[in-house]
């Protein structure tokens, strides 16, 4: 497998090692030495940061300018784009753009609808127009265009930008059926990697994976599961509920209300969890997040077994 | 039908408080069928306007018209009689009715007196819903008849979005629909999934207002 757009995340994946990717949020203020705290945090730690696009609809650093900051200070980011706020015109300038920054990798995304303003804890801009002038699988077809030097007009550009391009799959939303043919889509038009919506339920996403498989899915595209560590009873209860897509079986809900230390089970609940999908056939890496706890994620890291990272 | 709803009497109030004769429109057809603008709604809105007017101190004389149709030229200048003494209009028409009143009335202002915000169905008695956002370039043939544009908060046309809720509504409301939970169950029962796999290219949008103002000329009819 040849390492075509320099990204060191496609270089691991293609070399077979099992992928380690996790996640710096941008702040909402224009602090670069709070990215820069993050990423002395995570350094060293796994192989690739997705750094989010003004997630949940509220206004952040933009995910170009962290990632340029991340990159700075060694580490590879993942720059997330959604289809929310900007247009085709916008995206491919700001593709080139990163490109020439020396960011490599690029996940596309939907976006959360402008009315999510963080789940109503902030304000957030619900009176903002949106754009989707294009949705994340149309985005994945013109990132791919820019890599062949053409952009989404047709029109020629020299020289061309290749990225290694990734996509989300939610693998238990409604209609499920569809969302392995969705994933497939995704990967038609040219998704090199796939990162999930939180897993918890292991049998489930065995299923999905096992579906993926039958397809052909996982021979061409590297899936990483997304694995959002627990850190309490009713964080794992508030997700299964509210976020779409992730579905927490009821005895891992009633085993984080048993513990006593709360914080220590959902470190060993991620540990059992990375183990489970990384002994799945297909599972390629594991996508790991720690919400507005990253310093639990090195721990986790190491003990999983994962370190050091190529 | 094209849908509008009563803008907050305080907004109408505060146009018309430095008028002294106000004439009050309404529209027969749409705004009338989502009772926002017919001849219920400009009988009922005149009473309630001259109450709130008065409240305020102003001493505003309005009267009122219904029109059959106000988005056309030929109902409007019947109007224009009746108003020849007024010295401001408010029409309860859509967006178009609005600005036909507001060519023929020139220079009197014309106000809105309704926001107009979508093309929809009257799904049930009081409820009525977003049907066709008149893009320019319909996909219905191939979304067995459900709107992925109107109808999806982000007009996705390649399936749905990872926001879909556990029970199929949308992540921007719970008594929404998501449509292509409802577009991938039709196609299912009729066992044409496989005719939604195929990537749909990035929409050209320059046939609905994207393109610019909409000028369509016939010269069959000209």
């Amino acid at each position: 497998m040849k390492n075509l757009s320099g990204s060191n995340l496609e270089y691991t994946l293609a070399s077979g090692v099992f992928a380690v990717t996790a996640e710096v949020g941008p702040p909402k203020g224009p602090d670069a030495g709070e990215v820069k705290e993050k990423a002395a945090v995570l350094k060293g730690f796994a192989d690739a940061y997705n750094v989010t696009d003004n997630q949940t609809a509220v206004v952040r650093m933009s995910s170009i300018a962290a990632s340029k900051i991340l990159y700075d200070q060694g580490l590879e980011p993942i720059m997330q784009i959604v289809c929310r706020d900007r247009n085709r015109i916008a995206i491919q300038s700001d593709l080139l753009g990163a490109h020439a920054l020396g960011l490599r990798n690029v996940l596309c995304l939907s976006g959360d609808h402008q009315s999510a303003g963080a789940g109503g804890k902030l304000n957030g801009h619900p009176g903002a127009k949106n754009v989707f002038d294009i949705d994340s699988i149309q985005l994945i077809s013109i990132v791919k265009g820019l890599g062949k030097g053409i952009q989404e007009s047709g029109d020629p550009i020299s020289p061309a930008a290749p990225f290694f391009i990734g996509a989300a799959w939610t693998p238990f939303g409604p209609p499920e059926k569809f969302r392995t043919i969705r994933l497939k889509k995704k990967i038609d038009a040219g998704a090199n990697f796939i990162q999930t919506q939180a897993v918890y339920d292991i049998k489930r996403f065995a299923e999905a994976m096992r579906r993926a498989e039958d397809m052909g899915l996982t021979e061409k595209a590297a899936i990483l599961p997304g694995i959002i560590v627990p850190r309490s009873a009713g964080m794992l209860n508030y997700m299964n509920a509210n976020v779409p897509g992730i579905e927490v079986p009821d005895e891992m809900i009633q085993r984080m209300k048993d513990a006593q230390h709360p914080k220590v089970e959902g470190i060993k609940i991620t540990l059992e969890l990375v183990d489970a999908v990384k002994n799945l056939s297909g599972v390629k890496g594991v996508h790991l997040q720690a919400i507005e706890a990253e310093g639990l994620l090195p721990d986790i890291i190491n003990e999983a077994g994962l370190l050091p990272r190529p | 039908m094209i849908f509008a709803e009563w803008k907050p009497i305080d907004e109408l109030v505060e146009k018309l408080k430095a008028h002294k004769k106000v004439l009050l429109v309404g529209c027969a057809t749409c705004v009338a069928e989502c009772a926002a603008g017919g001849e219920k709604e400009v009988e009922t809105l005149a009473p309630l306007l001259s109450m709130a007017l008065k409240k305020q101190g102003c001493s505003v004389e309005i009267i009122t018209a219904t029109l059959e149709k106000q988005c056309e030229f030929e109902f409007v200048e019947e109007l224009i009689e009746k108003g020849h003494d007024v010295d401001a209009v408010m029409s309860l028409a859509c967006g178009i009715g609005v600005q036909a009143m507001a060519d023929l009335f020139d220079p009197i202002p014309v106000y809105p007196g309704v926001n107009t915000s979508a093309l929809t169905i009257r799904e049930e008695a009081g409820l009525w819903a977003g049907r066709c956002a008149a893009c320019g370039d319909c996909v219905l043939g191939e979304t067995f008849g459900l709107c992925p544009i109107a109808r999806c908060a982000k007009s996705l046309l390649n399936g749905p979005c990872g926001g879909t809720r556990g029970n199929g509504k949308c992540e921007v409301s719970e008594d929404t629909d998501c449509i292509w939970n409802l577009i991938v169950e039709r196609g299912d029962e009729r066992g044409q999934l496989d005719s939604l796999a195929e990537v749909k290219k990035s929409k050209n949008w320059s046939n609905s207002r994207h393109g610019g103002p909409k000028r369509v000329i016939r010269e069959d009819l000209r």
